[in-house]
């Protein structure tokens, strides 16, 4: 068996004219966390449907957990998990209801699928709400629910789409949370994501997407490399500080990259490599030389960024422009 | 609730589930037993739907009860079917065979939610037997059409209707009806999985009224013109609603033609034809869903 818990080669599929899928090739290899990033429309969710054997591919092949999707569908669904764009939880069940249908079309039959739903159900913070209707909970607990059901055999594989699209910052974190804490116990991930934050922070290796076709693949160093990493930037109070905060932030620019520098806008800037680091360094420097500062922060390379370094063109449906992460 | 709640997710050793029976598809005969289980867990889940939900029922039954009240005391007495025929003894069957008809969009609305809300791809993904989503489908609309029909009864023979047929031939008469019931369930399916969206299952109402409505339901077809007539006569719902008054006992006021008196015949014969029809598109309908 290789070391590759899902492997495409050339999926296609098409939706009239128009190629949703355009000869993907995608290797995830086994126990690590997988990004797939691309802009809406890049493909993701069709790739995600065909490896958990919810559509056939027009051509190209597919070996999930070293079975393949089209031939041995079967094989392939007792070794995965699946968690939809949306959340597909019966809102008329209440969470242990959902568990142990779920469970027992599973085949774990009734005792055992009343455990594994009673274990989940604790694991995901859902026992206190265990008794409710699905169709009560909020965005994060359905997202929690559906996850818990895709794990009820905890799978060789699990695929997330878009796990936290939609989610408020404390339910993100408590999904990120549950998949990295999978991820520590030997499962595979492969998740989809428009976010370049989100893949960064779970993911081992990105695969990004675009038009049905991959473009680039690697570590998420690797990948801000190819399009520059953090930049800092610093707003002066006063012009005349210009040459003396250039000399500050040369101290912590990558590679010893000279900071540029615009005196209408009174700004300094450069690429940095710990962002976080050259930040409380440029801070207390400026501070302890008592220069004013109007604004200090990180500039991290948007998914755009990415995409415009990658591709040529503009991400569909993502905003030009920059993102800032860290402000002081 | 906490995120730290979270972090404890079981792997490996005895607490992980193991993988159900051999990693096959198994022997025929496990592959039956999977089948009828995995049929078994969709239904029970029907059921739970029904007992969470018992205004659904109100609403199933609010047409033919009202229908009921209206035919029997606003219009009966204007109802002139035959020489001597009572209007409620002929028009209670009708609303029998009317219950069973609409039905199908029942079963089109909720194959048609499960669909939007992802239900049915959440079933798609799990190694269960393909065929329980449509099959338990199938065993929930018998189980809900007999207790609409039981329910039905009841106000029936409370506003005085009453079966001259005898036990056996009544219970035949339920068992047609309930077949009836059976074959619109595919056609049920068929077009829940055909339509785009939940919105357009309720618009399918424009197509329940005119199949259950021109029929011997309310009105003798010879009453009707000419042609309507013939689609009436010829109409399965009307083959229904004729054979179960001929095994209730009660007038049928039917005009001679052959399927007429051949209506307990075609009660069994229309069913059969339209789930040989029906049942084989639902899971092509569904199989293609992959596509
Ligand atoms: N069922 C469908 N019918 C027609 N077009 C579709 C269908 N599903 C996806 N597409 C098209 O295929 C492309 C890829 O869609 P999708 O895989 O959903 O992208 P993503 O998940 O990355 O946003 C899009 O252009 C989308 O409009
Ligand atoms: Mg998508």
């Amino acid at each position: 068996m290789t070391g590759n818990a899902v492997l495409a080669e050339g999926l296609t599929k098409r939706y009239g004219e128009k190629p949703a899928l355009d000869g993907l090739d995608l290797a995830v290899r086994r126990g690590a966390v997988h990004g797939l990033l691309g802009p809406n429309g890049a493909g993701k969710t069709t790739a995600v449907r065909i490896l958990a054997t919810l559509l056939r591919p027009d051509g190209g092949r597919a070996a999930v957990a070293g079975r393949d999707v089209v031939r041995e569908p079967v094989r392939v669904r007792r070794r995965i998990g699946w968690t939809g764009q949306y959340a597909a939880v019966d809102g008329i069940l209440t969470g242990r209801q959902n568990l142990e249908m779920f469970g027992r079309l599973f085949h774990l039959g009734a005792r055992r699928a009343r455990d594994r739903a009673t274990e989940l159900l604790e694991q995901f913070g859902l026992g206190d709400a265990a008794g409710r209707q699905a169709r009560t909970y909020s965005g994060g607990m359905r997202r929690r629910l559906d996850l818990a059901a895709g794990l009820i055999l905890a799978p060789d594989v699990l695929f997330l789409d878009e796990p936290t699209t939609g989610l408020d910052p404390r339910s993100r974190n408590e999904v990120w949370e549950a998949v990295r804490s999978l991820a520590a116990t030997g499962t595979t991930v492969l998740l989809t994501t428009q976010y370049l934050d989100e893949a960064d922070r779970l993911a081992d290796r990105i695969t990004v997407i675009d038009r049905g076709r991959s473009i680039a693949d690697g570590t998420p160093a690797e990948l801000k490399r190819q399009v520059g990493g953090d930049g800092i930037h610093v707003v002066l109070r006063s012009a005349a500080d210009l040459p003396r905060a250039a000399g500050a932030v040369a101290r912590v620019a990558a590679d010893g990259v000279p900071p540029t520098q615009d005196e209408a806008e009174r700004r300094v800037g450069a690429p940095v490599t710990d962002g976080v680091a050259a930040l409380a360094e440029v801070a207390r420097i400026l501070h302890d030389a008592g220069i004013g500062v109007e604004d200090i922060g990180l500039r991290r390379p948007t998914l755009d960024e990415v995409f415009l370094r990658l591709t040529g063109h503009h991400a569909a449906g993502t905003e030009a422009g920059e993102e800032e992460v860290a402000a002081v | 609730m906490s995120a730290g709640t979270v972090l404890h997710i079981p792997h490996g050793g005895g607490r992980r589930p193991e993988h159900a029976g051999p990693d096959g598809d198994g022997t025929p005969a496990r592959r039956l037993y999977w089948a009828l289980a995995d049929c078994w867990t969709i239904v029970r889940r029907d059921l739970t739907h029904t007992v969470k939900q018992p205004v659904n029922i109100v609403w199933q039954l609010g047409f033919p009860v009202v229908s009921v009240l209206l035919f029997v005391y606003v219009l009966g007495s204007a109802m002139v079917v035959g020489d001597g025929v009572d209007y409620t003894t002929f028009a209670m069957p009708g609303i029998f065979a009317m219950t069973v008809s609409f039905g199908f969009m029942n079963t089109a609305m909720i194959v048609a939610i499960d669909r939007e809300r992802g239900v049915t791809d959440r079933f798609r993904s799990l190694p269960m037997a393909p065929s329980a989503v449509v099959s338990g489908r199938g065993v929930s609309d018998m189980i809900s059409a007999g207790l609409d029909l039981a329910a039905l009864a009841a106000i029936a023979l409370t506003v005085g209707w009453r079966s001259s047929g005898g036990l056996p031939a009544t219970l035949a008469a339920f068992g047609l009806l309930l077949l009836l019931r059976f074959a619109l369930t595919w056609i049920g399916v068929f077009l829940g999985l055909l339509v785009p969206n939940q919105e357009m299952a309720g618009g399918l109402y424009a197509l329940a009224f005119p199949f259950a409505m021109i029929s011997s339901v309310f009105t003798p077809p010879s009453k009707m013109p000419d042609w309507l007539g013939a689609v009436a006569r010829w109409n399965p719902v009307s083959s229904t609603a004729n054979a179960v008054r001929e095994l209730f006992g009660n007038p049928a006021a039917t005009g001679g033609s052959w399927v007429e008196a051949h209506a307990v015949l075609m009660a069994v014969v229309w069913p059969v034809v339209l789930t040989a029809v029906f049942l084989p598109l639902a899971v092509r309908r569904f199989q293609r869903l992959s596509r």
